[in-house]
């Protein structure tokens, strides 16, 4: 069916067995590949009866009934002037979901960003905007393990967010720092919002401002949007924002965004963390050691603290150490993330049990480590 | 937005062919509604149709008289009982689908003409017109995908009225076999001692040329081509053959339609016929202008030159 040669180009084999609307679409797509095009026909209908509002679904009805009529020139021959961006949308809606279902994760591979879980995280989300696509991975024995995937719609403008009111999502490593049901939104929110701590320490670092980043659902009269449609927000259909909501844990599930997902070998991520987790216990020992100058040794010459750079958190510790008999450093509850578009650079957070001749506390704690040459280095070090 | 050109089927020769000629008041109230005189063509049919009050002929008059009155109502009440009295004919699901187009019911219009097209692969009207809907349903279908209200984008459809109900198609004459044509036996009335009518026989040749290259019968659609035929590509009548046949077996399937015929003769057994062609396949839909020169060799109209546009 020549003139229908550049659907086929989206056609998609879906790997789901779980009938999702998205499923349903590229099954449509699969009867248009197959030249079954009444197929194709009552399976569009069908999706449309049971989702009215999917846009993009009633485009590619009026494709298949326009083909009837006469060859179509472009995929969403809409013959009407509109302006160009609204067909646009439903086409790179059209490809982003098509594309996500048809090239999969290969089993083997996880986000490099993934490094460590802690034991309370039970799920991470990871965003990977040139897919429009969000990927739930669940946390068996600190690992990831991809559980589900979604469609997303990003900021209008593009990512990394720097200005408030620029329409775009940042890109980094964030967590769910709230849960608002739908009873205390407006309808634009849908079936509610997962607000996300954006700027965090580092986007402050680099002078980013802004504020409300949520992931949320829809309004009422349409299923999904655009891939680049919000103000900056990561937008879920309905459904989709409720599936995703089951795996959240406010203060707890981290929500990783980047323009493009790097996959690595589990063994490479493994290699990795084990670095980092090695770099970590080496930086408590020596501290637990009172060798401050060993200690000092695991901080960046470009290290700074709230209020403290290098020079002065070295003096402070060594007046602090040098007062004490003994130290004892206790470190649980880890979390380790390489941050998208950084290079090496990685945030831990992890519970720090201090005990010493004097002073005892328990805090949240939150480092960046970079890498230095062949060493990996602390380049900022405060609450988490 | 697209406009929707208004067609007629001008089948006026295949009417003379396929079906007695029409009752006196038939044939008048038919003048009267040519001549836009709207009430008296009513009042005529109305008195033809006391007498024989089942008559196909003057019900679907009835029909068309009552649609260009505006009185969309009762059309579609006669149009739909006669899909229901004679399922058979095309040409009542097509008008009916005219005036749900008309009144933006495209949905309606769609599924009558699909049924006329059931019931006549090769009805070139209803092909026109179920097009025209089709790109109208997709319209609505854009408006959905993009919000926006088509309610009043409206510039309602104007499709094609059949103007006059054909019935059967004029049967096939046997041309593949070197059997005879047997008459079409008739039981409402005895077989017209049929004089030599030379377009009315060009015509039922273009016909069952149609009619077998819809059925896919390749052998029975080339035995209507002459063995002195002029290969399009100046190519070898066998290697023509063979080409022809592969497009013809590649299709699921194939309707062709012949649509405004008009036959020039040149003399007793030579004709050129033009026509609109309507082809459409499951994967091909075009509507070309097409000639066949034919000559009448031993009794048959045959093809010996074909010209598209």
């Amino acid at each position: 069916m020549r003139r229908l040669a550049f659907l086929l180009m989206l056609a998609a084999s879906s790997a789901f067995a779980a009938p999702t609307p998205e499923d349903k679409l590229s099954r449509v797509f699969e009867s248009i590949e197959g030249n079954r095009l009444d197929e194709a026909m009552t399976r569009v209908d069908a999706l449309i009866r049971e989702y009215p509002n999917f846009r993009l679904a009633h485009l590619v009805r009026g494709d298949l009934l326009l083909a009837r009529s006469r060859p179509l020139q472009t995929f969403g021959n809409v013959e009407k002037t509109v302006p160009p961006e609204k067909v646009d949308g439903l086409r790179n809606e059209a490809l982003a979901r098509l594309r996500a279902l048809r090239q999969r994760p290969a089993e083997d591979r996880l986000p490099r960003y993934v490094l460590q879980l802690h034991a309370e995280q039970k799920h991470v989300l990871v965003v990977d905007s040139r897919r429009s696509r969000l990927y739930v991975f669940a946390n068996t024995q600190g690992r990831p393990k991809l559980i589900a995937d979604y469609y997303v719609t990003l900021g209008k403008n593009g990512m990394d967010k720097a200005r408030q009111g620029d329409q775009k999502t940042p890109v980094g490593v964030y967590h769910v720092t709230a849960n608002l049901p739908r009873k205390k939104l407006t309808d634009f929110y849908g079936a509610g919002a997962f607000p996300i701590k954006y700027p965090n320490e580092w986007d402050r670092r680099q002078g980013r401002n802004g504020h409300g980043i949520w992931l949320h659902g829809v309004p009422r009269d349409v299923y999904s949007r655009p891939p680049r449609a919000s103000d900056g927000c990561i937008v879920l259909s309905n459904p989709d924002l409720e599936s995703v909501g089951q795996h959240v844990q406010v203060g707890l599930t981290p929500v990783i965004i980047a323009d493009e997902i790097e996959w690595s070998e589990a063994a490479a991520v493994e290699t990795e963390r084990s670095a980092l987790a090695g770099a970590l216990e080496q930086w408590r020992a020596d501290w637990q050691s009172r060798d401050t100058d060993r200690y000092l040794a695991h901080y960046s010459s470009r290290f700074s603290s709230p209020g403290q750079d290098l020079k002065a958190w070295g003096a402070h510790k060594r007046k602090v150490n040098g007062a004490k008999q003994w130290i004892k450093v206790g470190v649980s509850r880890v979390a380790m993330f390489r941050y998208p578009r950084e290079g090496d650079f990685v945030v831990v957070t992890f519970d720090q049990d201090y005990k010493s001749s004097g002073l005892s506390n328990v805090m949240r704690k939150r480092q960046y480590w970079v890498k230095e040459g062949a060493a990996w280095k602390i380049i900022y070090e405060g609450a988490g | 937005m697209m406009t929707l050109a208004a067609r007629l089927a001008g089948i006026a020769c295949a009417l003379a062919l396929a079906l007695p000629a029409l009752a006196d008041e038939v044939q008048d109230a038919a003048k009267l509604l040519k001549a836009g005189q709207h009430r008296q063509a009513l009042e005529r049919v109305n008195k033809a149709l006391t007498a024989k009050p089942r008559d196909p002929q003057a019900r679907f008059l009835k029909g068309l008289i009552l649609t260009e009155q505006g009185n969309s109502k009762e059309a579609i009440e006669i149009f739909s009982k006669l899909t229901q009295d004679y399922p058979e004919l095309p040409e009542p699901y097509n008008n009916l689908a005219v005036i749900y187009a008309s009144q933006g019911q495209y949905d309606k219009a769609r599924a009558a003409l699909e049924q006329s097209i059931r019931t006549h692969p090769s009805y070139a009207t209803a092909y026109e017109n179920l097009g025209d809907v089709y790109a109208k349903l997709a319209s609505q279908a854009y408006d959905k995908a993009l919000q926006i209200d088509s309610s009043n984008t409206a510039a309602k459809n104007k499709l094609s009225l059949t103007r006059e109900l054909v019935g059967r198609p004029a049967p096939v004459v046997a041309a593949a076999t070197k059997e005879p044509a047997k008459p079409e036996p008739e039981k409402s009335k005895p077989a017209p001692a049929a004089p030599p009518d030379a377009p009315g026989e060009v015509l039922k040749a273009v016909n069952g040329w149609a009619e077998a290259w819809s059925k896919k019968d390749a052998d029975g659609y080339l035995a209507y081509y002459a063995k002195e035929f002029k290969t399009p590509g100046g190519e070898g009548r066998d290697a023509w053959e063979k080409t022809r046949r592969a497009r013809i077996a590649a299709p699921k399937s194939i309707a062709v339609g012949v649509e405004s015929p008009k036959v020039t003769m040149a003399g007793a057994d030579r004709a050129t016929v033009t026509f609109r062609q309507s082809y459409r396949s499951d994967v091909l839909k075009s509507n070309s202008r097409k000639t066949l020169v034919m000559v009448r060799t031993d009794g048959r109209w045959q093809i010996v030159e074909e010209k598209s546009g």
